[in-house]
């Protein structure tokens, strides 16, 4: 192989690394948005899911009904319907967690078996329900979210690693360093990172600790919510097939440990995890070398499948080596506030 | 001076269900005076303050802030108001700066720039004589810094009515006096400031007036030059009381324990205890003086054998068998079962203690619940202890089935303290007993420890309060930084000695 043949390889491996990586950035900035508001949301692989399926059933019915599909209505209301459900679902968590003082963790694994439930449920049986049968594939609005700069194929290399990508890409990186502004830099953010380190001390201070409590979930699981509906638009190119999202918000959350609840980490470490996620696939040529190579292959694909989760058990365990107070999660993370009562 | 009170309470009445925690008191505090509360533990000071500065809101009665009758529903209408209340246990966020703690909760409708914080909290440090750094984080700071850190942030907001609730609990003689001098200061420059204070000798010399609450219920207010520390006593407890505290010599003293060379490394490998060797003798009090943090808790748990030792002898002298035994790396079961009795009252009341959801009864028999045959629990002789021990200290509590979390802090510790005592101990050890107690309270506490060291018992008192240090123990090993700055006769010494040890390791520079 030559040089250039190399380079392109890389391009080839990173870009394909970015495109796995948006779902998991989405869902983790998400998700850091909210632990940093004290509430650890493990419901964010079912809100995933619900953001995936509230944004094809949206489409699927604008479709069937919109004489001409048109982009612009066809973009907006897809990702209207996304951001209604996954907020809708996070909003029943903050319900439940901050007005209800419910576990945390219990009630997010409920959120989970019930987005999951809920999108196979609708995914399986939508086209059955609005009477036309067969299976789910949307025709024109996953279009709308492919579609990319028309000069990026010209660029070569270039423009395959920078604008050979969907918009929502962008929007995903667009947000994930905003949050990190608006954490760092913004009254706002100190705010809310304060009623997650110690919302008594909020409290005294004046903050509305369940305001920021409801809001940083809510708009949290909106943007978890675009990682499912990205996945599903783009990646996948509007079918639904169920499970098919995988461990991806598993992912996500753990993406929060990794990035040490910073969104410009998240960017890069995403990557990263994009990377292992398909690393399989680059190296599935050695394995197919070996002798019994049928046999080795699906055990060697379960072992680079559970790279990311080592990677991020390697991480924890070197930053609670490190003992640095800032790369530790918000201090009352999963505790619900009570005020005092004597 | 101005006449119009800067603000002024009418007859508050607040319940906690059942419980009346203020009933009709009235209170008012002028500009540019210092304002003492006094109070027993439970006679519902601190939720007194807790209504002026929003946290609560009062059942009954109104709140006048210059002259105008003002509604406080939460700590942002408090602020409105400019008052600012610097709690006893200080509401600060650990990873942030002091000028990010500073800033929270403030919406001045400014851009955000914290650079122009840190200028503002300098000003404000040079005006009143602070010394602090707006940029260290709060996770670096020790305790004196942080409470700065907090009167800061009340300043910050340009509060006129200052309540500080017990701010010297944590604080060395000399930090102690800075702060009054602080406050004097701030006086002068014409603030309201009410303090919350349990030490008689703080209120007569630094407030102008002292109102006392008991029970809940106010009962009156004195002009401190008017006063002295019987009267107000009095006035507290309601009843005449003797505020000598008994000092026997030690009678037939021989080395009870005898610690040699112990050292404590945590898990950063950071030393906590450097060498450290003393001796406690039966039927002496060895007080142990130092800043909060020097080794104090660590070396209790090493006796009580919770701590890795590396290095050093720990020896206790049996005196039933007459043989020495090393209590180094024993489990505290072996420790028990070896006859060696070490009775030990931690600093983290309900923390290591007690449990908070059992009842007292059930507490007690986490001591006795190896005693009896068979697989059944006996619970008549707990029982009946935590009957006595409700009745012999006063514990103010609706029975002995209520479970400990739902009493007050004082009647906590006396529920902790009255169990260990009556497992009758040859070693005592007590770490801050009267922590949080009111001065009868603390008083009943000190006599228990005084009958103990006429049995005979080694009593090791872990205190924070010099005077009484000075009054109580017969000797007192001063600790600072983990190593022992000096072991001083209590009779001879003074508290101006015991705080230069305090905050001066022998040959060790300090770190912070």
């Amino acid at each position: 192989m030559n040089a250039l043949a190399v380079i392109s390889l890389i391009v080839v491996i990173l870009s394909n690394s970015i495109r796995q990586s948006i779902p998991l950035l989405f869902g983790s900035t998400g998700e850091i948005i909210t632990e940093k508001s004290g509430n650890l949301n493990l419901g964010i692989p079912g809100i995933m899911y619900m953001g995936g399926i509230s944004g094809i059933i949206g489409s699927y019915i604008y479709e069937k009904y919109a004489a001409v599909p048109n982009a612009f209505f066809g973009i907006v209301i897809a990702l209207c319907s996304a951001l209604i459900g996954s907020g809708l679902l996070a909003l029943i968590y903050s319900f439940l967690t901050v007005t209800l003082k419910a576990n945390q963790n219990v009630t997010g694994l409920a959120i989970t078996t019930f987005g999951t439930g809920f999108g196979d449920f609708f995914g399986g049986s939508l086209t059955t329900i609005m009477g036309d049968g067969g299976n789910l594939q949307l025709q024109y609005v996953p279009g709308y979210f492919k579609a990319t700069l028309p000069f990026a194929s010209k660029l070569g290399d270039v423009g395959t690693l920078l604008f050979s990508y969907g918009f929502m890409t962008y929007v995903a990186i667009i947000i994930a360093i905003f949050a990190a502004y608006f954490l760092n830099k913004t009254r706002t953010g100190l705010h809310l990172r304060a009623v997650g380190e110690n919302p008594a001390t909020a409290d005294a201070a004046g903050i509305s600790v369940s305001r920021y409590k409801y809001l940083a979930t809510t708009i949290g699981g909106m943007i978890a919510g675009l990682g499912g509906f990205y996945f599903i638009m783009d990646y996948t190119g509007g079918s639904w097939t169920n499970g098919g999202m995988g461990d991806r918000g598993w992912l996500a959350i753990a993406l929060v440990i990794f990035a040490t609840w910073k969104p410009n980490f998240a960017i890069l470490g995403s990557i990263v995890f994009g990377g292992l996620y398909i690393a399989y696939n680059y190296v599935s040529g050695v394995f197919s070398m070996l002798p019994n190579a049928d046999r080795i292959r699906p055990v060697v694909q379960e072992c680079f499948n559970s790279l990311p989760y080592l990677v991020t058990i390697v991480v924890l365990i070197i930053t609670s080596m490190r003992n640095k107070k800032e790369n530790q999660p918000p201090q009352s993370l999963g505790l619900p506030y009570f005020r005092e009562e004597r | 001076m101005n006449s119009t009170p800067a603000i002024e309470l009418k007859n508050i009445t607040k319940t906690f269900g059942s419980v009346v925690a203020n009933k009709n008191v009235c209170l008012e505090v002028r500009k540019g005076e210092i304002l003492s509360i006094l109070g027993e533990n439970g006679s519902g000071k601190t939720t007194l303050m807790n209504m002026i500065s929003g946290i609560y809101f009062p059942d009954e009665g109104q709140i006048f802030v210059d002259g105008k009758e003002v509604v406080i529903r939460s700590p942002r209408d408090a602020f409105d108001h400019k008052i600012g209340m610097i709690h006893q246990h200080f509401k600060l966020v650990d990873v942030f700066s002091a000028a990010e703690n500073i800033i929270l909760g403030l919406d001045d409708e400014k851009k955000f720039d914290i650079k122009e914080v840190e200028k503002k909290v300098a000003e404000i440090t040079e005006r009143y004589g602070f010394s602090l750094d707006p940029a260290k984080k709060i996770y670096e700071m020790a305790v004196s810094e942080k409470q700065t850190v907090e009167i800061i942030r009340v300043l910050y907001r340009e509060a006129d009515i200052l309540i500080l609730d017990e701010p010297t609990a944590v604080l060395t003689p000399q930090e102690a006096k800075k702060l009054f001098a602080v406050l004097r200061r701030m006086r002068d420059d014409g603030k309201a400031i009410i303090i919350i204070t349990h030490k008689l000798h703080e209120v007569l010399s630094l407030s102008d007036r002292v109102t006392v609450l008991r029970k809940g219920e106010y009962i009156g207010t004195v002009n401190t030059s008017e006063a002295d520390e019987k009267s107000l006593t009095e006035m507290m407890v309601g009843k005449k009381v003797e505020l000598n505290i008994e000092r026997d010599e030690p009678k037939n003293i021989s080395p009870r324990l005898v610690v040699e060379n112990v050292n404590c490394v945590n898990r950063e490998g950071v030393n906590l205890l450097n060498d450290v060797s003393f001796t406690a003798y039966s039927g002496e009090i060895l007080g142990i003086a130092g800043i909060a943090g020097s080794g104090q808790r660590e070396l209790l748990e090493s006796i009580a054998g919770l701590q890795k030792l590396y290095g050093g002898k720990i020896i206790y002298n049996n005196p039933k068998t007459g043989k020495s035994e090393d209590l180094r790396d024993k489990t505290p079961q072996q420790i028990r079962e070896l006859g060696v009795r070490l009775s030990f009252v931690p600093e983290d009341r309900l923390g290591m203690g007690l449990v908070g959801n059992m009842d007292i009864v059930d507490n007690m028999m986490l001591r006795s619940y190896r005693k009896g045959k068979g697989i059944f629990l006996h619970r008549t002789g707990p029982k009946n202890l935590a009957e006595e021990i409700i009745k012999q200290l006063e514990v103010v509590t609706p029975g002995a089935s209520t479970p400990v979390r739902r009493l007050s802090g004082g009647n906590v510790q006396k529920v902790l303290v009255g169990r260990e005592i009556a497992s009758s101990p040859k070693v005592l050890m007590a770490a801050y007993p009267v922590r949080g107690l009111d001065i009868n309270s603390a008083y009943t506490i000190y006599n228990l420890l005084n009958e103990q060291k006429r049995k005979g018992t080694a009593v090791i008192f872990v205190g924070e309060d010099l005077d009484v240090l000075l009054e109580l123990c017969d000797r007192i090993v001063v600790l600072c930084a983990g190593s022992i700055s000096g072991i001083v006769d209590a009779r001879t010494t003074t508290k101006e000695e015991i705080g230069i040890l305090m905050t001066k390791s022998k040959g060790a520079e300090i770190n912070e």
